[in-house]
């Protein structure tokens, strides 16, 4: 039976206040095997972010020589050897279904590995809890001098002013290597510290220096609960199988001090391991109690694991009472049996054929892709001349793609229409009846040309006409099919 | 039934709201949401004091900042003027064969030339010049006042029979209304005219006769082979190709009623460099000598 609570009988509909006040949460310092792999990883994800755009790649004369750069005045983005225009940003398509599908698969194996790990957010508000950590002191220090109802000391203040000011350093260092991916960062850090960099630079930094102060050291966790679409989608992605982190409630329950439980394991009765030392929700980051089940508050970085671990060592229980586990296997203990992991099962092995097969084809069509192509449109007014010896001609716009780093030359001939004869308006090379044209390194050349054809010999009202062109010096041949249309 | 409850698995409240025994957890909105809420408020109420925000009933509220889109496209059509100006200015100066030559200013000036074609010359010549009955398709190799790139120049800057005091002049005579030939003498020329260029002739026309009745009255201006003469936009009479159309109750109203087509004068009207933009665009639409 329910409590009613007491209400006022003229406000019936009156449930409290529209809001929930935001619950602190002072995150301790762990020790232990997952805090090592998250000081690792965050190690790697920084260090490439931060340094990547100063990594160089020569490609040539006229070419930038930055390895990874979004070059958007000129529709170029490079990554290390390749190249990609504008019309291939499909690539980022097969790229953004790989990321998903290597999310799921991360899921069905270890749960939210991408949340715990990863992600920028737990990244950058992992670092800024370290800051904090460093300067204000551990869980209990930050919650007594947050309660406190003195007034501020000199000390206190610098404090605050000293983390304020190294979270801000940070989160500038972030829009800053922001900026760097876009433009050549040696010449960019040289103009932004000569106050020389477009206006432009300074604002996107200034945009990504106050997201990351306000989501890394304000928001936090209320990102991951409140604003983060992946923890309702990952619920139903999630399987029986997939390992989370998971407290082993088989063996935890029921909670008693370590005294008690020797006492009446000494009798041969059952007792829990779990001694109710809150260590866990201490070193919780989004300051929940994982001893709950599982909920999307949980990120799963581990983190309660490695508290929970210190703890058994201590008290010399065994370890991993919180740990990478599932229902399945502590309903399997409780039972008597013993635990199955599965992780090979047909949905990791489906989302490990998924990746290989899209990965596979993006890997294909990036290794085969052409570095010259044609691109032909034909005119549709008028579709069709009528000249004065009574033959006709069609006029197309023809736009070539050189995608090398260097000039080249290439011949275009058309093939389709009987006794056909083309023309590239302003030609006037040696070779008219098969006429060259040079193509621009890394650009595209847009010609007008003509095809004109005797009317009796091409009576059907549109004929295919393909049109090729062959770099003569490489051999390489591209072509496109359009129409010679009669009037 | 609006009372709320502590839920005893969850230990929330509820909102009191009952749909068939089942009820709801009362889970308010996190605080900052709210201040975010509240503040988005504050910025709409902002913006419509700075910015035009609210119809009135002949007008609007202008904002504190003055702000109009229509005055911003105006600010940036000036730059853009101004960063054409340069290029227009590098084209006119160029000589029309070396503008051909140059692939920038040939592609400026076909891109330029394509705009003002679409402006000015699209109601008659059609968007792509293509022409129409009375109305020269650009795109043939057939020209009545010449297709080199002078001569088209000439023609967009003085036009045919403009009134331009250096227009094209010349125009054909109305033959049957000034009573110069009878109604069956010019069937008979109709018909001799049609086989210059191959097309069939009506039984019952003597074709030596019509070739009299030519020599005598056509000649002076569309030469003696019918080969037409540009000098005067008299045009040639053996192509395949027709202004007006080559049928026989087309080519007896061409010689009854004469023909006369206007083009404008575009000098004065477009600058010099727009000209020449437009003598390239039409020069290169295929037909260009």
């Amino acid at each position: 039976m329910n409590k009613i609570i007491q209400t006022d009988p003229d406000q019936v509909e009156d449930v409290g206040p529209l809001y929930a006040a935001r619950k602190n949460v002072y995150p301790q310092s762990v020790f232990g095997t997952f805090r090592r792999i998250k000081w690792g990883l965050m190690a790697f994800c920084l260090g490439v972010y931060y340094l990547l755009p100063f990594v160089r790649w020569n490609r040539g004369l006229g070419a930038p020589d930055q390895a990874v750069l979004i070059d958007l005045p000129n529709s170029r983005f490079y990554f290390f050897f390749i190249e990609l225009w504008p019309q291939e940003v499909y690539y980022f398509t097969g790229l953004l279904i790989i990321a998903a599908l290597t999310l799921f698969l991360m899921n069905s194996v270890g749960g939210r590995i991408w949340c715990g790990y990863l992600c920028p957010q737990t990244v950058w508000t992992d670092l800024f809890y370290a800051v904090e950590r460093l300067i204000e002191g551990d869980r209990r220090e930050r919650m007594r001098k947050a309660a406190s109802a003195d007034p501020l000391k000199l000390g206190r203040v610098s404090e605050i002013v000293l983390k304020h000011s190294i979270w801000l350093l940070i989160a500038w260092w972030t829009g800053g290597a922001w900026v760097l991916y876009f433009t050549d960062a040696p010449t960019l850090v040289k103009e932004l510290v000569t106050f020389q960099a477009p206006a432009i630079a300074y604002i996107w930094i200034a945009i990504l220096t106050a997201t990351t102060y306000l989501l890394a050291g304000f928001m936090r966790e209320q990102v991951c609960v409140y604003m983060c679409p992946w923890p309702r989608i990952q619920a139903a992605l999630t399987d029986e199988w997939a390992l989370n982190v998971t407290y082993r409630y088989d063996r935890g329950e029921k909670r008693m001090s370590v005294k008690k439980a020797n006492e009446l394991r000494a009798l041969g009765l059952p007792a829990g391991d779990c001694v109710d030392c809150y260590q866990c929700v201490a070193a919780c980051p989004t300051g929940i109690d994982i001893r709950n089940g599982p909920q999307i508050d949980c990120i799963q970085c581990g983190l309660c694991i490695d508290a929970c671990d210190n703890v058994m060592k201590k008290i010399g229980g065994p370890t991993r009472l919180i740990g990478y586990d599932n229902d399945i296997n502590i309903q399997r203990r409780m039972a008597g049996e013993p635990p199955i992991y599965r992780i090979v099962r047909p949905r990791t092995i489906i989302y490990t054929a998924l990746i290989a097969l899209v990965g596979g084809i993006m890997l294909y069509a990036l290794l085969t892709r052409s570095l010259l192509d044609i691109n032909v449109l034909h005119d549709r007014n008028p579709v069709a001349v009528k000249l004065s010896d009574g033959s006709i001609r069609n006029a197309y716009t023809v736009r070539l793609l050189n995608k090398r780093g260097f000039d080249r030359v290439v011949t275009i001939d058309v093939d389709g229409p009987q006794d056909a004869v083309l023309h590239v308006v302003g030609d006037d090379s040696i070779t008219p009846d098969r006429p060259m044209v040079v193509l621009g390194r890394d650009g595209t050349t847009e010609l007008r040309v003509l095809v004109t054809a005797p009317s009796e010999k091409n009576t059907e009202k549109s004929i295919p006409t393909k049109f090729r062109i062959t770099d003569i010096g490489l051999g390489e041949v591209a072509s496109a099919i359009d129409n010679f249309v009669s009037p | 039934m609006a009372e709320s409850e502590l839920d005893e698995v969850s230990g929330k409240t509820t909102t009191g709201h009952q749909w068939d025994g089942i009820k709801e957890l009362n889970t308010p909105l996190p605080r900052w949401w709210l201040i975010t809420f509240y503040a988005s408020i504050l910025w709409a109420i902002g913006y419509w004091v700075v910015y035009p925000a609210w119809p009135l009933l002949w007008s609007y509220t202008r904002g504190a900042l003055n702000y109009s889109t229509r005055a911003a496209v105006g600010v940036e059509l000036a730059i853009l003027e101004k960063i054409r100006g340069d290029k227009m200015i590098a084209l006119g100066a160029a000589s029309l064969a070396d503008i051909e030559k140059d692939p920038a200013l040939l592609t400026l000036a076909r891109a330029r030339g394509k705009a003002a074609f679409g402006d000015n010359c699209a109601p008659c010549h059609g968007s792509g010049g293509a022409g129409a009955k009375g109305y020269p398709n650009l795109n043939d190799d057939d020209w009545l006042w010449g297709g080199s790139l002078d001569q088209i120049v000439q023609t967009i800057q003085f036009g045919a029979r403009s009134g331009h005091t250096k227009t094209h002049e010349g125009a054909m005579l109305a033959f049957g209304k000034d009573g110069i030939l009878k109604r069956d003498e010019i069937g008979t020329v109709a018909n001799y005219v049609r086989s210059l260029s191959g097309l069939p002739t009506r039984q019952g026309y003597d074709v030596a006769a019509g070739a009299k009745i030519f020599a005598e009255n056509c000649t002076s201006c569309h030469g003696e082979a019918g080969k037409g003469n540009q000098e005067l936009g008299a045009p040639n009479l053996t192509d395949k190709i027709w202004l007006y159309g080559s049928d026989e109750a087309t080519l007896s109203e061409t010689i009854t009623n004469g023909r006369a087509g206007v083009m404008p004068a575009w000098v004065g009207r477009l600058d010099p460099s727009t000209i020449k933009a437009l003598a390239v665009y039409v020069h290169t639409l295929g037909g260009g000598k």
